[in-house]
């Protein structure tokens, strides 16, 4: 097992593990609801499938948020 | 600006500011502030901005007080249902400060009123509720040069960054809408009221900071909060060189009016 880190939070993973299976792992609710960076950079959506996520790496999930007004 | 005795009583929290001071407080009065959505957001900033003495406020809306808001939009009071938002806004900053100069759009923000409105304008707060409205914001406000602070909140969740021109944007963190039929947003997913009062209260101070100077703003990094949990965390972000918007080779050159949201309720969230 190798520990990344999923929004600030250790998480112990079989590297390498593809960002989409990532993102399936961590149960996220709408994929398409969330901006993903690794390491400070994004990662385009079209990516997803071919970035691999390995030991020490950093992940934000940044998640869509709409609310305010009415 | 020369401060009569009730000015210099009335700011003297801020005029005791050592960051602040009499220079400050006339900066912030000599603010020219546009406010987007008078709802959950833009009530708190509304409210703080005005208390603050902000010169001149213009808060740009096109729907009524409906009841229904009232459990977070707290510019809003009972009486004032069915009322234009704009409207009962006005009021009520004129009641917390006569000072303030108030300009009211009884309208909706779009691609062909974008640059009108925010023209005159010193900072721009982004209080809407739904994502055509704010990549319309982000774009306009990057493309004019504009300063502002975009805001969202969700059930229990809350966001926020401050965009100046060179700093990372609204699109360069989040690329364009999400397909509507994926969004739930507050009328059809629910929120806890005192979020909207958290996450305005910071975009309002995030408002006087940029007037004042004071600080570091809330640029390359989005803040967001869990009130569940209660844990606030920033996300460092960067200007991203691919940016439609402000990227090495911008594609959108124009502002978009993209497509409303037409959900429903979804059932499992
Ligand atoms: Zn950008």
């Amino acid at each position: 097992m190798s520990a990344i880190l999923v929004n600030d939070k250790v998480q112990e993973i079989e590297a390498p593990i593809s960002l989409i299976d990532l993102i399936k792992l961590n149960n996220v609710e709408q994929p398409e609801m969330v901006s993903i960076q690794v390491n400070g950079e994004f990662v385009a959506r079209e990516n997803f499938e071919s970035t691999l996520i390995n030991a020490d790496d950093e992940v934000d999930f940044l998640y869509f948020m709409g609310g305010g007004s009415r | 600006m020369d401060f009569n005795e009730d000015q210099i009583q009335r700011y003297s929290r801020h005029i005791l500011l050592q960051d602040v001071g009499v220079e400050g407080q006339e900066k912030i009065s000599n603010g020219k502030v546009l406010i987007i959505g008078a709802g959950g957001l833009g009530a708190p900033v509304a409210l703080y901005l005005a208390a603050a003495g902000v010169g001149t406020i213009g808060i740009i809306d096109g729907d009524v007080v409906d009841l229904s808001n009232l459990q977070r939009q707290v510019i809003h009071f009972t009486p004032d249902v069915n009322k234009a938002k704009v409207l009962s806004a006005k009021e009520k900053i004129n009641l917390i400060n006569p000072d303030v100069e108030v300009i009211t759009y009884y309208d909706l923000l779009t691609a062909s009123n974008a640059f009108e409105i925010i023209k005159d304008y010193d900072f721009v707060v982004d209080g809407t509720d739904n994502f055509p409205v704010k990549f319309l914001i982000n774009d306009a406000c990057v493309m004019a040069g504009k300063p502002f602070s975009h805001g969202g909140i969700l059930r229990f969740d809350g966001q926020t960054i401050t965009v100046v021109p060179g700093t990372a944007c609204y699109r360069c963190v989040f690329h364009a809408p999400p397909p509507a039929n994926a969004v739930p947003t507050c009328s059809q997913a629910g929120v806890l009221g005192a979020i909207a009062g958290m996450l305005g209260t910071i975009q309002a101070a995030e408002v006087l900071k940029y007037l004042t100077g004071v600080g570091n703003l809330l640029t390359n990094r989005l803040l967001t909060f869990n009130a569940k949990t209660m844990d606030f965390r920033t996300i460092k972000v960067k200007h991203n060189s691919k940016c439609q918007v402000c990227g090495d080779h911008p594609t959108i050159t124009e502002l978009i009016d993209y497509e409303q949201a037409t959900c429903e309720l979804k059932t499992n969230n």
